[in-house]
């Protein structure tokens, strides 16, 4: 079993990946896009999915050490460098997990081609305008101290806390580069694509939406609105969890992502929802 | 040596009166527009009577804060490019990485260039952190943005036969064609602002007009690289008039009013840096180096006295600022010596950017800081033989 973070190269940009419980070809495939803070090789919800399948976790392009190529401003673009990393790894039946940012290249993945997808899985997401014009939906994070950032989005802050001061130098360099990137991507429009509503229609994969209930940098309101706006998605809170489920309640995060994977595919999405 | 006299044109009666942020996030309730308009009033007098004493004037903006009213540029062009006679007009600058339409910021600076008779100087700068989020540009490669702001501003100037065509990556046009067109040939000159040595050689380069603001004794390396940047590109040393320097100056008869007045244009630094900690560094200003070396805790001191003993500008004693080069003051003996020597230590330094109001220094303080500054040490400066630039250039 490979258990590694690895390199691969997507037309012509070379970006780091964590590639977990491959098992020589036969896993399912579990696409995992992280939030802006990045994904850590060590986080626990990497090895609790790999018990399902082959985990895919890269940093997106100008995150970690990923490359940046030129003109990658937005979320839209990440979007199409992920259709060509599987259509360049030929992945077929790709579960594609995705957390806040991460939630929303998921979004915008499978409004364009979903061909290569099974299920969609989407926890405390952006990526969409849900309240009126004067209504901040997503608290703005660059006018935040980060213990005000850690307050509002974990349901433990201290969990959150990293100190900063004492990080190796290749951490506090990839601490500095997810901060610009997530910068690059979503300071304007903040943190959606006022055009992804509109395309919600075309995700034809079963969704299922996560939500951490402590998250105070986006609402319940707000997600269950998203939610609402994909045909048959289901909308599943976890508890004791705030913007970063996947790290506070790792396992309960996989076993649902996992449980909803393994159920039996619907005869028609629609159906499905409760 | 050329003198601009400069102003933020401060709130000032606001400052006693935040919750630790002055700027983007303090509420425009503080302000009384009566007042306010009062203070506008004021600053333009005191440009205008500066314009008759021989000083060149420099304006700025900043947004939604009281250190600074001024909030576009434009409206303290229109008026002084009017209302003075003589003196050259210096915008440092106009953040041109974040204006939606550089064809507007074209066609205005054209415009007051032909109204002023050709007194403009055109100052393009990035802008400090806290304009981001007042502005919602995007720090992160602003710069792209601004340079192509600043390559299309200077073609758009520069085209007479036909209107032309852009579209580029963040700006497009098609019929580009401004009238009038500006009255200096090609175009005003340019001028901007760096605290880096790269983007200093890369200034020298293009030959620009290359200011710093409150870098003290940390100025010369900058001037070095533009110096070394200049000689590469144009086979000769770099005129002093290609740097300037903005330092502030408190001038009076006796050393105790030039220190008090000093305190009270001190409040600038003072009052500067009073803002909401999260706008202070917004993502992508800094390079990812830099910010990596702040998360670790890391950051290097900016000011530096003479002897190399570090100040915190926002914090010294009126001793340490005069020490550090930041603050001249004195009486015009002492200032005239503390500019000069600056300049020694500059290598050559042919624009003196001065801030000879801040805060709560009163209109009359500040006349006669202006006038005693004009008879007794501006002659003296501009007599002054600069190094000469071969002695520099290496």
């Amino acid at each position: 079993m490979l258990d590694a973070i690895t390199s691969m190269v997507v037309n012509g940009v070379t970006i780091e990946a964590i590639d977990k419980g491959h098992d020589g070809g036969t896993g399912r495939p579990i696409l995992f896009l992280h939030p802006g803070i990045g994904i850590d090789a060590a986080a626990p919800v990497l090895a609790a999915l790999a018990k399902g399948g082959r985990v895919i976790a890269p940093s997106h392009p100008g995150f970690g050490t990923s490359q940046l190529p030129q003109g990658m401003t937005s979320i839209d673009d990440v979007s199409y460098f992920y259709l060509d990393l599987l259509d360049q790894l030929d992945l077929r039946d790709v579960l594609v997990v995705g957390v806040g940012l991460g939630g929303w290249i998921a979004a915008e993945i499978a409004t364009k081609n979903s061909t290569r997808l099974s299920r969609l899985v989407m926890a405390n997401a952006v990526g969409v305008k849900i309240g009126d014009r004067e209504t901040r939906d997503i608290v703005d994070i660059w006018a935040l101290m980060p213990e005000e950032f850690d307050q509002l989005a974990w349901f433990d802050p201290k969990a959150g806390a990293r100190d900063y001061k004492n990080l190796p130098e290749a951490e506090s360099l990839s601490a500095a580069r997810n901060r610009e990137a997530t910068a690059r991507l979503c300071w304007s429009p903040y943190m959606h694509n006022p055009k992804l509503k509109n395309r919600l229609h075309r995700i034809k994969a079963p969704t299922l939406f996560l939500w951490g209930m402590a998250d105070r940098i986006l609402s319940e309101t707000y997600g269950r609105a998203y939610c609402g706006l994909i045909a048959g998605a289901r909308f599943e809170p976890i508890e004791k969890a705030g913007h970063f489920p996947h790290l506070e309640q790792p396992e309960e995060f996989a076993r649902k992502v996992l449980a909803f994977a393994d159920a039996a595919a619907p005869a028609a999405p629609r159906i499905r929802r409760a | 040596m050329q003198v601009y006299y400069f102003t933020e044109q401060p709130y000032y009666p606001a400052w006693n009166n935040h919750s630790g942020s002055l700027r983007v996030n303090l509420p425009n309730s503080v302000v009384d527009p009566k007042i306010a308009g009062d203070l506008f009033h004021r600053y333009y007098d005191e440009w205008k009577i500066a314009d008759e004493l021989g000083y060149n004037i420099m304006v700025n903006e900043h947004h939604q804060t009281a250190t600074c009213m001024s909030s576009t540029v434009i409206v303290g062009l229109s008026v002084l490019a009017r209302e003075t006679k003589k003196a050259r007009i210096l915008v440092l600058g106009y953040p041109i990485g974040h204006r939606p339409d550089p064809l507007r910021c074209a066609e205005e600076l054209a415009t007051i260039d032909v109204i002023s008779r050709g007194r403009l100087d055109m100052g393009f700068i990035k802008g400090v952190p806290y304009e981001f989020p007042a502005s919602n540009q995007n720090p992160v490669a602003v710069m792209g943005r601004f340079w192509e702001a600043h390559d299309f501003i200077l073609k758009a100037m520069t085209s007479h036969d036909a209107p032309f065509n852009w579209e580029g990556e963040f700006f497009h046009y098609r019929q580009v064609n401004v009238w009038p067109r500006p009255v200096q040939a090609p175009h005003p000159p340019v001028w901007t602002t760096t605290g880096n040595k790269a983007q200093a050689r890369l200034l020298g380069e293009k030959g620009y007009v290359m200011a710093t603001l409150g870098s003290g004794y940390a100025t010369r390396p900058l001037y070095d690289s533009y110096r070394a940047g200049y000689l590469a590109k144009w086979k000769r040393p770099a005129p002093a008039d290609r740097v300037a320097y903005l330092g502030l100056v408190a001038v009076a008869e006796d050393e105790t009013e030039a220190r008090r007045r000093g305190e009270l244009v001190a409040g600038y630094l003072r009052s500067s840096a009073i803002v909401h900690v999260p706008f202070r560094n917004p993502p992508g200003f800094l390079t990812v180096d830099d910010n990596a070396r702040m998360l670790r805790g890391q950051s290097a001191p900016r000011s530096f006295t003479k002897d190399g003993r570090a100040v915190n500008m926002h914090h010294g004693s009126v001793q340490d600022l005069i020490d550090a080069g930041i603050l001249f003051c004195g009486t015009p003996d002492q200032v005239t010596q503390q500019i000069l020597d600056f300049t020694e230590y500059c290598g050559g330094m042919g624009n003196l950017l001065m801030m000879g109001h801040a805060g709560f220094l009163s209109h009359e303080d500040t006349v006669s800081n202006l006038t005693m500054f004009s008879q007794e040490v501006m002659p003296r400066l501009k007599a002054y033989k600069q190094p000469v630039p071969e002695a520099t250039a290496a």
